[in-house]
């Protein structure tokens, strides 16, 4: 029973997905081999790709290695280690097993009756874009630019907020690395970002180095609705949008693709949206789907095929169990909610058995939030999608259920190589849980990110505030658990 | 369960109401729950004709009674989620399936039941009661005044056998004044206190108004006739609200017109935990909201719920993460709601209340359900383990001594899908 109105956040909210893909290491646009004709044409007139013109400027924060020992350890790499160890050191996880050496100065954790995980990732998040508060009058609501179906040419990270009071609450639900989207407003909604849940005075400082931009697209009910007077009105007329925009992206990038080989005279015209489109087209950004229904996701497929591009995931998949041999088969992963459905047609069909029959298919099982509440708790989230598999006879281990949460999100951002299990040399963003993680009654603890201690639930006056909270928002003394 | 019952509890659509005869159930050698009592280990529950007859140690299972053995499982009453539209709202974006608002005149609705428009065949009332909920408070959900509040059982037939009663709180939504047409949230007040005193002058001039030998009023005549249980304190007024400040101001109201009051939703309560202790107003809200999501929610917590029945408020337990349908398609998961109040202070015993006893009489139906105590109605659930945990199970779910084996369109649906391809050319 809350006072704001749900129904529109129903709406706007729930809805988007669109997912980077790694880049090779972005470059300046002014570091081009074409420096000739980029004296001739000036900075920021090339349509280049690998252009990074808000590079990150993260750095860890200071750590000291850290071992945790004596603790359950879900990997997501391979079998639960009962009774193991870890070594964080230098930002990485430096060692693993039944014992690990502490060096000196180490701060050392027992875990007894605790768990640790990877850090968990959600590739579906508006933190940051749509931030509180969201009064009337605030104008916190920046993730749908519903002036056109199409726009390629936003990009969310220019609309995210770092001092958002829901992203401290984030990183304590133990989410390390998050995905942020446009809305699914538009068929084409603009470039995602890829974000650690960290401090910071700007989006560059919160940006994953090298992490690949994403594209947001959306099927279905919610463009059609919201351009119902200008068009597209019309589930046909959807999916026309989308092919009208890939054939001017693919002559787009010929154009280019052809300048840049040959950089001789004036450069074609540069156009925001189609360079997004076209480094789709090269597959340097990767696409994040918004389709609720199982065939729309099979037309979209198809669309995908006709201009030669992937689609990496999937989201909002509320259908995904009824075609997930297909997406097995092309490799796409299905980023899903554990049960939400029935707010509007297209999500009746929601069954709390997906994710388990997502994973059984051998596709790759996502759980996302696109919810500035559920994100905090998705670890219940995927509990609930094992309860559900475990009571139609498709049993999943807790093994297997924590790589819905870790390693299958760092795959659908193609960071799979640097974060999402618990493995030596893999960045150290790892999550101490107060006991198992599938349990309503665990809490998180502790977690760090590359390396660095960033949350830590018995050190209250430690916590990360929000410019915005301060002298606004209480502080809350805390209240122990009292199972 | 004799045959035909069972088929007719697979059909969620049967609009006939089902006599149950005299049919005895024994659940025997469970942890069991009563709520309204100490748990007793290895307990029988004894149900004849809808009825709990019996709950204790060491009873004789009547003859002839069909016997359920829940050695190793928890018994707990039906749950009751306390804060949902269940019923009156099927499909969300589709208009035409949502009956859980009135458009009222000048945002006062009070004279609404939202009960009236229940749907007996939503698809929704199995996939919640497979979980365990039995019991659900279905309210109405816009204006200032916004109607009235019902307490349903989820039992197959029509909709006048589900209502328990029909009427059971008065709905008022006092947390933002611009979205029932006050300028600011001193206007709004000035309107509830007019539209209240009118309420008292209709009361006292019914015969001059018939006559129209009365100043007109700021309501109509069924809104004035239905905020009178409110004013003689026999309905409590459910104030939906979350701002501290603004919940004072309800405790300030509710004192000047002698009214029962409920603070609903109630973000910033535990700043005020103890006038409304002091004021013996029940609380409903959740355990999984902590976002400042506007001005008026900036204390929102976890912890509001434990804070407060640590005070002495009464607590009811209900979704308020605000995510995924939690008052219609999810409200199936308030006894997760339950166990994240545990994660955050509040005792497992006094969670288990939350969703059982303690909403029943908050909303004055704890005569009827909400415990397992004879004479109440038989809601019980045998569980696989602890109800609050993801990975239990609702084995048996009872209700009005009818055990239902619900399957629901969701089971339906992935039963279908289970393998793939799916064959259309047989029923799942």
């Amino acid at each position: 029973m809350r006072t704001a109105a749900l129904a529109a956040v129903m709406v706007t909210a729930a809805c988007s997905a669109a997912t980077a893909r790694q880049a090779p290491a972005p470059q300046r646009a002014a570091a081009d081999s074409t420096s000739k004709s980029t004296a001739t044409v000036g900075l920021g007139g090339m349509s280049t790709p690998n252009a990074d013109p808000f590079p990150s400027t993260y750095h860890p924060l200071p750590s000291k290695p850290t071992v945790i020992r004596n603790v359950t350890i879900l990997t997501a790499a391979g079998p639960t280690i009962h009774g193991g160890a870890l070594l964080l050191r230098d930002g990485k996880i430096a060692a693993l097993g039944a014992t690990v050496e502490a060096p000196s100065g180490a701060l050392v954790i027992d875990g007894a009756g605790m768990y640790v995980t990877p850090g968990i990732i959600d590739i579906h998040s508006h933190v940051g874009g749509n931030a509180a508060p969201n009064d009337r009058g605030a104008n916190t609501e920046d993730v749908n630019e519903a002036t056109n179906p199409s726009t390629p040419y936003v990009w969310v990270e220019h609309s995210v907020w770092p001092q958002d009071p829901q992203l401290p609450r984030v990183l304590a639900g133990g989410v390390t690395t998050i995905q942020v989207l446009p809305g699914s407003a538009n068929l084409i909604g603009g470039r995602s970002v890829v974000l650690k849940v960290v401090p910071s005075r700007s989006v560059q400082g919160m940006k994953f180095p090298g992490a690949k931009y994403g594209l947001k697209m959306a099927c279905g009910e919610n463009p059609k609705r919201v351009y119902a007077q200008r068009g597209p009105s019309t589930r046909m007329g959807n999916v026309a949008g989308y092919r009208t925009a890939w054939i001017q992206a693919e002559a787009y990038r010929r154009r280019w693709d052809k300048w840049n080989a040959n950089p001789q005279g004036e450069p074609p015209a540069r156009d925001l949206g189609m360079e997004t489109l076209a480094e789709v087209l090269r597959g340097n950004i990767l696409v994040h789907n918004h389709c609720y229904r199982a065939d729309e996701m099979m037309q979209m497929i198809d669309i995908a095929k006709e201009f030669g591009y992937k689609i990496r995931a999937f989201h909002h998949g509320v259908e995904a169990y009824k075609i997930a041999d297909v997406l097995a088969r092309e490799g796409i992963g299905a980023a899903v909610w554990a049960d939400w459905g029935g707010f509007k047609l297209e999500a009746a069909d929601a069954v709390r058995a997906n994710m388990a029959l997502i994973d059984k298919a051998g596709a790759h099982t996502i759980v996302h939030s696109d919810d500035e509440s559920g994100i905090q708790r998705l670890n219940q989230e995927a509990a609930k999608g094992v309860a559900a598999g475990s009571a139609i006879g498709v049993p999943v281990s807790e093994d297997e259920a924590i790589k819905w949460l870790t390693i299958n999100p760092a795959w659908a951002l193609d960071l799979d190589s640097k974060i999402g299990s618990i493995a030596v040399g893999k960045n150290a963003d790892v999550v101490l849980w107060s006991g198992d993680p599938f349990s309503v009654y665990t809490r998180t603890e502790k977690v760090w990110i590359d390396g660095a201690m960033v949350f830590d639930r018995s050190d209250p006056a430690e916590r990360w505030r929000t410019d915005f909270e301060l002298g606004f928002v209480p502080a809350a003394s805390t209240v122990g658990g009292n199972k | 369960m004799r045959r035909t019952t069972l088929l007719l509890a697979l059909g969620t659509t049967v609009l006939v109401p089902l006599e149950i005869g005299a049919q005895t159930i024994a659940i025997t050698g469970g942890k069991v729950f009563p709520v309204s009592g100490a748990p007793i280990d290895g307990g029988t529950v004894i149900i004849r004709d809808g009825k709990i007859v019996a709950v204790g140690a060491g009873l004789t299972v009547p003859a002839g009674a069909q016997q359920i053995d829940a050695t190793g499982k928890w018994v707990t009453p039906g749950l009751v989620n306390a804060s949902t539209i269940l019923g009156l709202s099927e499909i969300g974006a589709i208009a035409g399936t949502n009956d859980a608002s009135a458009q009222g005149r000048d945002n006062i609705a009070a004279a609404f039941q939202a009960a009236d428009g229940l749907n007996p065949a939503s698809v929704l009332l199995s996939a919640t009661r497979e979980d365990g909920i039995t019991t659900v408070i279905v309210h109405p959900d816009r204006g200032l005044f916004a109607g009235q509040s019902a307490v349903i059982e989820i039992v197959d037939g029509s909709a006048t056998s589900m209502i328990v009663k029909l009427s059971v709180a008065m709905v008022a939504n006092l947390g933002d004044a611009r979205a029932v047409g006050a300028g600011s949230r001193g206007e709004m007040l000035l309107r509830v206190r007019e539209i209240l005193d009118d309420a008292r002058s209709y009361a006292r001039r019914r015969a001059d108004f018939e006559r129209a030998q009365t100043r007109p009023f700021a309501a109509s005549r069924l809104d004035l006739e239905a905020l009178q249980p409110v004013l003689s304190g026999r309905l409590p007024l459910l104030v939906v609200v979350d701002k501290a400040s603004d919940i004072e101001a309800a405790l300030r109201i509710a004192r000047e017109f002698g009214i029962r009051l409920i603070i609903g939703g109630g973000a910033e309560a535990w700043m005020v935990a103890g006038q409304l202790a002091a004021a013996q107003a029940a609380v409903l809200t959740g355990a999984m909201d902590n976002i400042p999501r506007n001005f008026n929610a900036l204390g929102a917590r976890q912890e509001n719920a434990a804070l407060l029945r640590a005070a002495g408020v009464a607590i009811a337990l209900i979704g308020n993460a605000g995510g995924g349908g939690e008052d219609q398609f999810n409200v199936r998961n308030v006894r997760y709601e339950a166990g994240n109040a545990v994660a955050y202070g509040m005792s497992w015993t006094d969670a288990l209340r939350a969703i059982t006893l303690a909403p029943a009489e908050i909303f004055g139906v704890s005569d009827k359900l909400g415990a397992l105590q004879a004479g109440r109605d038989a809601n019980v659930v045998v569980w696989s383990g602890d109800p609050f945990e993801f990975s239990t199970r609702a084995e048996h779910v009872i209700v009005r001594g009818r055990e239902y084996r619900d399957v629901s369109r969701q089971d339906l649906l992935a039963k279908r899908y289970k393998q793939l391809p799916p064959d259309y050319e047989h029923q799942p």
